[in-house]
This record gives structure tokens, sequence and C-alpha cells, in this order.
């Protein structure tokens, strides 16, 4: 799936990295906690989370996944999507909750 | 590389600024990168470095990390000057912390960070002295 299949499912908007979003995510992984993120992700190229903090960006490039969706609305500060910019990260924001989101994309085909 | 060539890498981490904390983890994933190895590697190293950096950084004010990269082996040593771990065991347990609250609000503090890097490392090593601070040697093997 792609990252724009990924925006169009879950009415997301793009806060970050639009030029990339013809990469492929193959699965997804939700969480806000970081050190589960650290602990369980694989080959995950796609992360929800309601964390809002830079230590989500920092994560998500350790564990070299390609799109950070920030879930329930949150809006990432500005310092947040610099940082995920220099790093070659998309960022995304979506209304939907957790659970919602996670079904829409597994629903989808996105498997965990 | 060749011979017993290693590469040396330092970094002083900063305690006190926890949006920061990782910085140098970043820094020894780009590095490691560019020599080439392989991802897996990296990605174990990745999170030794960076669960290690974030205990560093919530728990000791910061300290040193030096990472030594050679042949057949990554060796992570992280320093610090903080308050040592009482007991070491229980330290180890997942879900065990003395994290503050606003550690929670990084998404660290869970009490997995030990257990992450024990996990992730082929051996891990940690020497405390109540009141003088830590050292964390974890070695990753290169296959």
């Amino acid at each position: 799936m792609t990252l724009r299949e990924v925006r169009d499912l879950l009415g997301a908007e793009v806060l970050s990295g639009d030029e990339l979003l013809d990469t492929e995510v193959h699965a997804a992984f939700g969480s806000d906690l970081m050190s589960d993120v650290l602990a369980f992700v694989q080959d995950q190229g796609l992360l929800l989370t309601g964390l809002n903090s830079p230590q989500v960006i920092r994560t998500a490039e350790m564990m070299d996944m390609k799109c950070v969706v920030f879930i329930r609305g949150k809006a990432p500060a500005s310092s947040i999507l610099e940082l995920a910019q220099d790093r070659g990260l998309v960022v995304m924001s979506t209304p939907l909750r957790m659970y919602q989101a996670c079904g829409v994309l597994y629903s989808a085909g996105l498997s965990g | 590389m060749s011979g017993d060539d290693k590469i040396h890498l330092s970094y002083q981490v900063e305690g006190g600024d926890l949006t920061r904390a990782g910085e140098a983890s970043s820094s020894v994933k780009q590095t490691l990168r560019k020599l080439g190895l392989d991802p897996a590697v990296i990605r174990r190293v990745s999170v030794c470095m960076y669960e290690g950096e974030i205990n560093m950084v919530i728990h000791a004010n910061g300290g040193l990390a030096m990472v030594d990269v050679g042949l057949d082996d990554i060796v992570i040593t992280l320093t610090d000057f903080g308050p040592g771990i009482p007991d070491i065991d229980k330290a180890m347990q997942a879900g065990y912390t003395t994290a503050a609250d606003s550690v929670r609000d990084l998404g660290f503090g869970a009490g997995m960070g030990l257990p992450n890097m024990k996990k992730y490392s082929d051996d891990m090593k940690i020497k405390s002295i109540v009141g003088m601070g830590t050292t964390v040697t974890m070695v990753i093997n290169i296959p």
C-alpha cells in the first residue's frame, strides 16, 4: 500500500514529506509507548501513535520506518516536523482514533 | 576497515533536555550506515544505544557514550555519574521503573529500557555503585 493510499483511507492531512507519498509500506504498528515500538517492530514501515513528542520521530528513525501517523487529530510542533523532514519521514495527522485508524488500514489489507 | 583497525565514536550526552535525547543514537546510526554495515546489525545497535541514551538522560543527567566498531563486533559503553542502581536484578525486570511522569510523556518510562537493551545485544554488563554512577557495556556481534 502506498502512503498516498494511507492518507486517503485515513482522511489524513500530510504535514511533512508530500513528495514521498509513492513510498510503499507492507505493515503497520500502533502504539503510544516508544519502548514497545523498539521491542516489537520488525519490518513495519508505518507507525500510528497518539504520542506527540520528538521521540516519536527518533524512534521511527531507529526502526527504519517510513511514515508516522498522528491519530486523534494530534498536531505535532514545527520542531518535530523539521526533524522528520531532515530524516526523510512522512508525517500525517488523522482525526480518527487509534482503534478506528488501525481497523481501516487493516481492512484495506495492511497487515500488522 | 582492515586488520585490527577499529572506529571509535564518542558522544557527550546532555542531561536535562529530554526532547533532544536520541541525537547521539541518530548520529551513530548514520555513521554505521555510511560504513555499509548490515541493516539488521545497525537496527540492534540503534535500539541498544537509544534506550541507553534515554536512560542516561532521564536517570543520570547525561553521561558519556562510546561506540567501538570492529570487524567482529560493535561495543557500546555508556558511562554516567548518576545515582546508580541499587538493585540491578530488579531494574532488569520488565515493567519495573523509577522514571518520573514527565518521562512517560516522551513514550518511555515503562520499565522496558534495560530489558530491550538485553534483548537486542549479544552480551550486556551493568556495573553500578550507588551514589557514584553506572556503566553499561553492550556487545553486538557482526555475523
